[in-house]
């Protein structure tokens, strides 16, 4: 950044050489941090860089082993978010931290409710939350329950809880990583109205793309470490992201030509319901054939989530079939399926994918924990299992190294999807099917994932994939299978799709042919 | 990175501390109160420890000790599993009700036979009150705690109105059954009891006790059915994704759990009850399981020391009238040592969640 910028403005925060210890952990190594009013300021890492522990430490979570954090030029002892909120500073987290059953008023206003006399004046509560949204232009239904909402709305009441706490600065961690992309465009939209209104924002993220369509300033941390600030326009998302994992990154991933073989998967006019009883899935077919893969390409909520749950056996269809090789695996349990050929790996891989409190060496074997040579006469073999996770861990680069009695839940979200890959690509089944595989992922670990995606059809089995990320359903796929209120309503060749067409025919458009 | 196992081990350290820690509140806060009394907290704890360190008294402490252990065990292997088996004081009541059924009615049986088959026949009257509750909630999707608290008062009159059946009721006025036969006792022999000087209902049932805990040690730690319940207990949609019958293992770990608590049941009429009253209100034996679980920090071992000490308090607390003391001081003393564990707990997470936002957001998505 140019240095008149710097002398004109006191920057609003500004932290200095800030290194932060967990025990002989350094998390945070002499990172410097400089931002200024009405700017969007991007911090750039990969998992486990240090990103979130910067920013917790500016929001008082926890005290630096050393350095000076300064808001407005003064310097400032951060003790609990208390003393960060007192300062003018917001955060929203990646994980929400709203009351489901109350409304977004309530929520807004929990803590610092204005009262009449002893009792609540839940009136002027309203007519604040009103005001506030509508002087920064986050519309909200101030009556809706949380619990009713959409996401990228739960964001903007987090975003409004902040600001009627007086935030002049904003932390966003992870903003966009729960967001449809429509609500990520809306989110840059607020971003930016809020910059005009003098706020400075910080957004946590790992996400090229959004930094370049949003960001003013990225700082780029590496292993705790800081690497350096740059004017996001004078860069590309290739130079941002060889400084994020420290060595050139390749987008593109090599693909032979070949020619699929026999059909694996057949799905056969399926329908199915989701939970309020309401067709979700209307008569679809499909076909997935060995050494390639399909993408399947649509917006959230027309029926690809409940697809892949009958597929692997979570949930009932009403109608239809399912062919494994074959075999109809349709309403029978996961097990069946499994032993059919099916693997998969999860949208949710905490809640489908890991047992978070298991061991790694453990969820190595959460499908084979009942053969040989993981147990013999229903007793596990720990030494077969411990030795197995090692392996495991040191062929698929699981980090650490040495984590096989670790429980799960401490990997980063990158280290957790490849222990799910490890398993899954080692049950050797005809069949993998990826939901959103890089939710949530660097860039490091995105290649990494589609490395190991393209292998399993190079070596002949058949993928199915589901991605809510066009530019990874159009660099995997073979053949992209567009769909659309629980049908499949175009299909194109993968090296021919383009994000416009794509995006007209997942909104019901149709293609020229 | 190193530093996150050893966050764990301090916790899981401090764990174990906490518990100390609690039980010696309960000391302290039962102490106030016997100051708040006007009574010498000297006499009272002396009291009390004499009366569990002579041989006599450690024979009294076993004895108690043990329906606590196998009930302390039942509310413990079901909470590995994920389920909170409040039901424990209705298997209990099964388990020591039919045993006392088969142990009167089939009394002619030589001791090697019957003996094992009242075990049998309680762990099955256990497994089945288990069973019952783990197929409403399985199938109907009904709470497992509501049904399990129901349960527990079907067993409690089902047992009463058994005790009242004329084959089984008294011949004298007590409202009780018969005694079992000799044959279905666990007494240790008579002159080997006046011999060494122990209590007079000093029995072996705290082997059975032990063989039970390393059995639940085993199948929680070492087998595949350990892990398939463990899995279920810690994440039910990824086991059921990786292919593990969710709601099977729920009613495996259910009836294992009624089966330990039945077995406790048998274990306590055959060693020191000998009979079966008719009760105006439950025992809470199964209750208790659920604090000594508690305590034992659902491990085996734990839950063994954690039964022993609570059969301790039970008998020591029972002399405490001997120096005008209230028996009721050992509620307190429990009442407040629970508390401090429950405390202890939303302590840590406290802290949990205030140091590791790290440690969280390392294990969700992105730190």
């Amino acid at each position: 950044m140019s240095k008149e910028y710097v002398d004109m403005n006191t920057p609003v925060i500004e932290m200095r050489n800030i290194t932060k210890k967990f025990g002989n952990f350094v998390a945070n190594d002499g990172i410097n941090l400089t931002v200024h009013k009405g700017e969007i300021h991007a911090i750039l890492g990969e998992n486990g860089a240090g990103k979130s522990t910067l920013m917790n430490q500016l929001y008082g979570m926890f005290k630096p082993t050393s350095g000076d954090i300064l808001v407005n030029g003064k310097k400032i002892e951060m003790n609990n978010p208390r003393d960060a909120i007192n300062a003018g500073i917001g955060m929203v987290h990646q994980h929400f931290m709203l009351v489901q059953p109350f409304t977004v008023t309530e929520n807004i206003v929990l803590g610092t409710e204005p009262k009449k006399g002893v009792a609540l004046d839940m009136a002027t509560a309203r007519k604040n939350v009103v005001e506030i949204s509508e002087r920064y232009g986050l519309a909200i239904d101030p009556d809706a329950k949380i619990e009713d909402i959409s996401v990228g709305m739960q964001q903007r009441v987090e975003i409004l809880k902040a600001l009627y706490r007086g935030a002049d600065i904003l932390i966003l961690d992870e903003p966009t990583s729960s967001l449809t992309p429509q609500e990520i465009v809306e989110l840059i939209a607020i971003m930016r109205n809020l910059t005009k209104d003098g706020k400075s924002i910080i957004i946590i993220t790992h996400k090229l793309k959004e930094i370049k369509e949003s960001a003013d300033f990225c700082t780029i941390i590496r292993l705790g470490k800081y690497i350096d600030t740059v004017d996001v326009d004078k860069v590309t998302e290739n130079d941002l992201a060889s400084m994020m994992v420290g060595r050139n990154v390749t987008f593109k991933v090599d693909k032979p030509e070949q020619e699929p073989g026999e059909v694996v998967l057949d799905v056969q006019d399926l329908h199915c319901v989701d939970y309020r009883d309401v067709e979700v899935v209307c008569g679809l077919d499909l076909q997935v054939r060995r050494g390639e893969i399909i993408g399947i390409a649509g917006i959230d909520g027309n029926g690809q989530t409940e697809l892949v749950e009958v597929i692997t056996g979570l949930r009932k269809g009403t109608a239809g079939k399912v062919l494994v090789n074959g075999v109809d695996v349709f309403n029978k349990p996961p097990r069946f399926g499994f032993d059919q050929g099916v693997s998969s790996i999860p949208a949710d891989r905490q809640k489908h994918g890991l047992v978070l409190d298991f061991a790694i060496e453990d969820n190595l074997i959460l499908q084979n924990f009942d053969e040989d040579p993981y147990s013999k006469q229903h007793i596990l073999q720990r030494k077969p299992i411990f030795e197995h996770a090692t392996e495991s861990i040191s062929g698929f680069d699981i980090r650490p190294g040495g984590s096989e009695k670790r429980p799960a839940g401490t990997l980063s979200g990158g280290n957790q999807q490849k222990v799910i890959i490890a398993r899954e690509v080692q049950n050797d089944k005809d069949l993998l099917i990826a939901v959103n595989p890089t939710r949530g992922l660097d860039v490091g670990a995105i290649e990494y994932v589609h490395k190991y995606i393209v292998e399993q059809r190079n070596k002949g089995k058949a993928v199915l994939l589901v991605s809510f990320e066009l530019d990874e359903i159009m660099s995997l796929s073979d053949t992209i299978k567009v769909i659309f209120d629980g049908k499949i309503v175009d299909s194109i060749p993968g090296k021919d799709a383009n994000e416009n067409d794509l995006g007209l025919m997942m909104a019901g458009g149709k293609s020229n042919g | 990175m190193d530093n996150k196992k050893t966050v764990m081990q301090i916790i899981s350290e401090n764990r174990f501390m906490h518990i100390l820690i609690s039980v010696a509140l309960g000391f302290v806060v039962g102490a106030l109160f016997l100051v708040v009394m006007g009574l010498s907290v000297g006499d009272a704890y002396g009291r009390l420890l004499s009366s569990v360190t002579t041989l006599k008294g450690v024979s009294y402490v076993i004895v108690y000790a043990i329906p606590y252990i196998m009930t302390g065990l039942s509310v413990a292997f079901a909470f590995k599993t994920g389920v909170f088996n409040i039901g424990a004081e209705g298997q209990f009541v099964m388990g020591s009700m039919s045993a006392c059924v088969v142990g009167i009615l089939l009394g002619d049986l030589p001791k090697i036979i019957l003996i094992p088959l009242c075990f049998l026949v309680a762990m099955a009257a256990g497994a089945l009150w288990g069973i019952v509750v783990g197929l409403l909630k399985t199938k109907r999707g009904i709470n497992e705690v509501l049904s399990m608290i129901m349960f527990n008062w079907i067993a409690f009159y089902l047992s009463n109105y058994i005790a009242g059946i004329p084959a089984i009721h008294s011949d004298g006025t007590a409202e009780a059954t018969k005694n079992i036969a000799d044959n279905a006792s666990t007494l240790l022999p008579a002159d080997m009891i006046k011999s060494l000087g122990l209590c007079p209902t000093a029995n072996w049932g705290i082997l059975v006790a032990i063989v039970a805990m390393l059995i639940v040690w085993f199948i929680i730690d070492k087998t595949t059915l350990g892990y398939k319940l463990k899995a279920v207990g810690a994440n039910k949609f990824a086991a059921e994704y990786g292919g593990i019958n969710v709601n099977g293992s729920i009613l495996t770990a259910l009836a294992i759990s009624g089966a330990l608590a039945g077995l406790g049941g048998a274990l306590q009429l055959m060693g020191m009850g000998s009979r079966i009253s008719v009760f105006s209100s439950q025992e809470g034996f199964g209750f208790a399981g659920i604090v000594v679980a508690l305590m034992g920090c659902s491990n085996p071992f734990g839950v063994l020391a954690a039964g022993l000490f609570y059969g301790a308090l039970t008998y020591g607390g029972s002399k405490l009238n001997l120096e005008g003391v209230p028996t009721q001081l050992i509620s307190v003393i429990v009442g407040t040592v629970v508390f401090f564990i429950a405390i202890s707990v939303i302590f840590e997470r406290l802290k949990y969640a205030k140091k590791a936002p790290k440690k969280v957001k390392e294990g969700k998505e992105n730190k």
